[in-house]
């Protein structure tokens, strides 16, 4: 373990290893900076960046003219750039909104021209025949729909931790298991109070998620408030995966985007999420009214997808708060940024978070050299569908018979993968950190035939690593 | 990225090595000409039984009693005596565009092509997930398989205090393996009005198990961050809910078929087992390719699947002789409060079921059971049956009973009466 006690003043520590912080840590460490990303918890990715519906938005619906509205816009190019250089899996499946009464078919034409205000101007109306063509398994009753074909089903889990794990590569030092408690703010650098001992920085950037408003105040700012905004999903086995190939949304109300039918990257169907107005940050429970809510809504939506099995259930918490808007400010003075309320598009918006913080961190006074001995960006291992995996690589298997060996049987995980994610850049610390670099355990069976060997696999590496960091 | 794949032509290709697959390829390894072909993705062959530490396996087929992992490698043992060959570590993935298995082993990517294929792929229990409980997920949550592998096979301890989901007969064997594990039984709840299997529990030690059961009670969610700490349970009679303390919690029975393959395949499925359907010989409704085993009922004991092993060996050894397939058969329905049968179909005239026996499962416990068979509203049978049928085990019918089936008739449906 790294004592951050002993450790320099690092000129910038970030706070938040989601996929907001673990971006900013990604671009400020493109420049002559010594850098530190911490989070409270025990694994990069850990808070609602792990649970989300995975969606690339093209930013089709945001609100024109908000920061939220570049910066998903934005974020949807960057990260698909990102995607293609570092082999984060994603699938553009296009989204079909659909109508199902006279009202939401009437808003229809609204939301073309809100998509054009937006600079989306793929998106098309059409009539019911074309949605049950595009959607067949669809439940009745559909009068029509808006095509959006440039939405995309992304991995959440590889975005954050190639993000974070290109950070690391370019020499960021990764403090997980680190929560800030308290802070002082003073003349030339800011001591962070941690569970573990102080960081000390020069200067320091909030991104952490839900937190965000605390950290904030202790600041001195009360700029806007967050509460917990619960999501709840049900995501079903992978053979109801010929039910739908592309994301079906409802048209959005007051309430929100609603509950949506999506593939998932990893060739499963989700129904989900709820969204439920919450007080307690940490409570990523999944209840008995999720449910019943979500197979209301499914059951209309489309009735074939019922008779499948769940194979995860599952709970993300969104950062809504009073701001309409997305905050990310700098304060010159304490040599402070924030990056608040980033709701339900972060995913989308990181990366454009990340390099827009950076541009307002340069006004400020931070110096930003590039510097010209960048390492090149990992090559996350792919876990997702579209892509082939290491079970049906011949030449992989041939070079490296732990790619043949099978050891999570309804993922299809390979000895190989969780050996190389053991070995990893950011090594898993538990066995939820495994299952999101590998996909182990995630499938049908939940663990009846692997999670015993599975298990010991992990247990064994941490064993190891304890040794070594007692050496 | 390559996917050239070797191909190998067995004669005989049996996907799982488990009693029945195991079973099969006994029968069939000294019978046909050519290769019999055995692929099991576990590292070692045997089935489920090789994790399940306590005796009891082998009575109707191999007429003795044995534990679980003892008969486990007798079978392995049997099938290579008689030239099965087991190839292990080997995970049938999907199927070829043309039909073959595609399988993953260590030594590389094949395209198994055979005249014959056998699907004896087992089943699973429902996990939490599939069962809908909400609430926390911590670790702690096992199916009984899981529990199983982790104490028999990795010698590891689940935890100190368990709540047991279900009373079937398996969750019996989740109680004993956890007690050999050092765990308490807390609670075993059920929302049947009775512990299912409870009444014709095999084990000698029942009465020192002294589990305290709970009837019509069910877990309504899982309390505990990073490890169980309670579960709270609902008195389905007075919706009353309370917590009880625990850091263990095992689902066990409500099962499933892996019937990946099966589907892939495009095959007709049983609604009830949502296992391929079958006629009495074990034929699926694709020319070739046969299924025996818990992939067919799930869940019945080791020594029937192996059975079923046995008697799917003479159809394929008909199929190989190019024996020509029967025409159509005639769906078999299980009526409330039966919920499958299998097999699915009849095929009158044909050679009936393994064991003379039509496999149900109920969803009501009937302590003098009548039997009722019925076409296109005639009743072609009734028989009452000296065994009781109890939710949680299969329950046995004999198939003279579709003797008076007529073809052409219509679905027969199965009933049981008080
Ligand atoms: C149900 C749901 C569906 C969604 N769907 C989508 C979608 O389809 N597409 C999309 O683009 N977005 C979606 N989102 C939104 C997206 O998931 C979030 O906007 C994004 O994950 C926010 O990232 P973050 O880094 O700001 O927060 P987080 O991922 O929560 O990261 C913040 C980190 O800060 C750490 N932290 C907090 N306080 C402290 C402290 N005091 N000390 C140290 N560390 C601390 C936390 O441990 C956490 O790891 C969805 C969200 C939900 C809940
Ligand atoms: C927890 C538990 C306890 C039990 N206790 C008892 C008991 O006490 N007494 C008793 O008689 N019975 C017991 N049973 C039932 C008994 O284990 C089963 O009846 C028997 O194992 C069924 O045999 P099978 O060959 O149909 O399936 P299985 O034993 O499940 O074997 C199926 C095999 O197929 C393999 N396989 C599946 N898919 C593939 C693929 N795609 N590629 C390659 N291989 C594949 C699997 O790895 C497995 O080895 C118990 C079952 C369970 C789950």
């Amino acid at each position: 373990m790294t004592t951050a006690q002993t450790a320099p003043t690092a000129d910038v520590a970030v706070i938040g290893a989601g996929v907001v912080g673990s971006a900013v840590a990604r671009a400020l460490s493109a420049h002559r900076l010594d850098v530190v990303l911490l989070d409270a918890r025990a694994d990069v990715g850990d808070g609602t960046s792990k649970a989300n519906t995975a969606i690339l938005h093209t930013g089709f619906d945001a609100t024109p003219g908000t920061l939220e509205a570049r910066l998903v816009a934005e974020g949807y190019h960057l990260l698909k750039d990102y995607a293609d250089r570092t082999g984060i899996p994603y699938e553009p499946t296009g989204a079909l909104l659909v109508a199902w009464d006279d009202e939401q078919l009437a808003a229809l034409p609204g939301l073309k021209e809100k998509a054009g205000k937006n600079g989306y101007t793929e998106a098309g109306i059409v009539g019911p025949d074309e949605v049950y063509r595009q959607v067949p398994s669809l439940g009745p009753g559909a009068l029509g729909g808006l095509s959006v074909p440039g939405e995309s089903i992304i991995c959440t889990w590889t975005t954050t931790l190639a993000l974070a794990t290109e950070a690391v590569r370019r020499g960021v030092r990764l403090l997980r298991s680190h929560r800030v408690e308290s802070v002082t703010p003073g003349p030339d650098a800011t001591v962070l109070h941690t569970d573990r001992g102080d960081v000390r920085a020069r200067w320091v950037v909030n991104a952490a998620g839900l937190g965000g408003d605390v950290l904030d105040a202790m600041f001195g700012y009360d700029r806007f408030h967050l509460h917990p905004r619960r999501g709840e999903l049900l995501v079903y086995d992978k053979q109801a995966r010929p039910l739908v190939d592309r994301i079906v949304l409802p048209v959005p109300s007051k309430l929100g985007k609603g509950v949506l039918i999506s593939p998932t990257i990893y060739g499963n169907v989700m129904l989900g999420p709820t969204a439920e107005d919450m007080t307690d940050r940490t409570d990523t429970s999944t209840t008995e009214d999720g449910y019943a809510f979500l197979l209301g809504h499914g059951r209309r939506i489309m009735p074939s997808l019922l008779q499948e099995e769940v194979t995860a259930t599952y709970a993300g918490l969104r950062a809504a708060g009073d701001v309409s808007d997305y905050t990310v400010e700098v304060d010159a003075a304490q040599r402070y940024a924030v990056a608040g309320g980033i709701r339900s598009t972060g995913l989308t918006a990181g990366m454009a978070v990340a390099e827009h913080l950076l541009n307002l961190l340069g006004e400020a006074g931070l110096k930003l050299r590039e510097r010209t001995d960048l390492p090149d960006p990992p090559r996350m291992p792919n876990i997702g569908e579209a892509f082939p995996r290491p079970y049906t690589d011949a030449g992989r298997v041939a070079a490296d018979p732990a790619y043949g060996s099978v050891v999570c049987f309804c993922e299809r995980v390979t000895r190989g993968e969780i050996r190389d994610a053991l070995a990893s850049t950011i090594p898993p610390r538990d066995m939820d950190g495994l299952r999101r670099r590998t996909r182990a355990m995630n499938g049908r069976c939940q663990g009846f035939y692997c999670g015993a060997n599975v298990t010991g696999m992990l247990e064994r590496a941490l064993r190891t690593a304890d040794e070594e960091g007692e050496r | 990225m390559s996917t050239t794949r070797t191909r190998l032509s067995p004669t005989v290709a049996i996907v799982g090595g488990g009693p029945a697959g195991l079973r099969t390829a006994r029968e069939l390894a000294r019978a046909v000409p050519g290769r019999t072909l055995v692929l099991e993705r576990e590292q070692e062959a045997g089935g489920v039984p090789r994790h399940c530490g306590h005796t009891g396996f082998g009575v109707r087929d191999l007429h003795r009693v044995l534990t679980g992992p003892v008969y486990a490698r007798r079978m392995v043992r049997a099938a290579e005596r008689a030239g099965a060959e087991i190839r292990t570590g080997a995970m049938v993935t999907g199927w070829s565009p043309d039909g073959g298995l595609e399988v993953t082993a260590p030594d590389g990517l094949f395209e198994v092509r055979a005249d014959a294929v056998v699907l004896a792929t087992g089943a699973r229990e429902r996990p939490r997930t599939a069962r809908l409980i909400p609430g926390d997920r911590p670790d702690g949550v096992f199916t009984t398989g899981h529990l199983q592998n982790l104490v028999h096979l990795h010698h590891r301890r689940p935890g100190r205090r368990a709540v047991i989901v279900g009373s079937e007969l398996v969750s019996w064997s989740a109680v004993l393996t956890l007690r050999e594990a050092g765990c308490r039984t807390v609670l075993m709840t059920t929302e049947r009005p009775r512990g299912e299997a409870y009444a014709m529990l095999p084990l000698a030690g029942r009465a020192g198990l002294r589990v305290p059961l709970r009837t019509r009670t069910r877990v309504t969610r899982i309390i505990g961050k990073g490890r169980v700490e309670a579960v709270q349970i609902e008195d389905v009679g007075s919706g009353r809910r309370w917590n009880v303390p625990c850091d263990t919690v095992v689902f066990t029975g409500d099962w499933i078929p892996d019937n990946e393959l099966a589907r892939s395949a495009g095959l007709a499925l049983s609604p009830g087992t949502l296992g391929p359907a079958v006629d009495g010989a074990l034929r699926t409704s694709r020319p070739g390719v046969f299924a025996a085993g818990n992939l067919l009922h799930p869940v019945d004991t080791a020594d029937i699947a192996a059975l079923d092993g046995a008697h799917v060996a003479r159809t394929v050894l008909d199929h190989l002789a190019g024996r020509t397939r029967p025409g159509d058969g005639v769906p078999i329905v299980a009526d409330a409060p039966l919920r499958w049968l299998s097999p699915a179909t009849y095929r009158p005239g044909e050679r009936g079921p393994a064991r003379g026996r039509l496999l149900a499962w109920t969803d009501e416990y009937v302590p003098f059971p009548r039997v009722r068979v019925v076409q296109n509203g005639r009743t072609v049978a009734e028989r009452r049956l000296p065994w009781p049928a109890a939710p949680g085990r299969v329950f046995r019918i004999p198939s003279g009973l579709l003797d008076a089936v007529r073809p052409g008739d219509g679905d027969v449906h199965v009933s049981l009466h008080c």
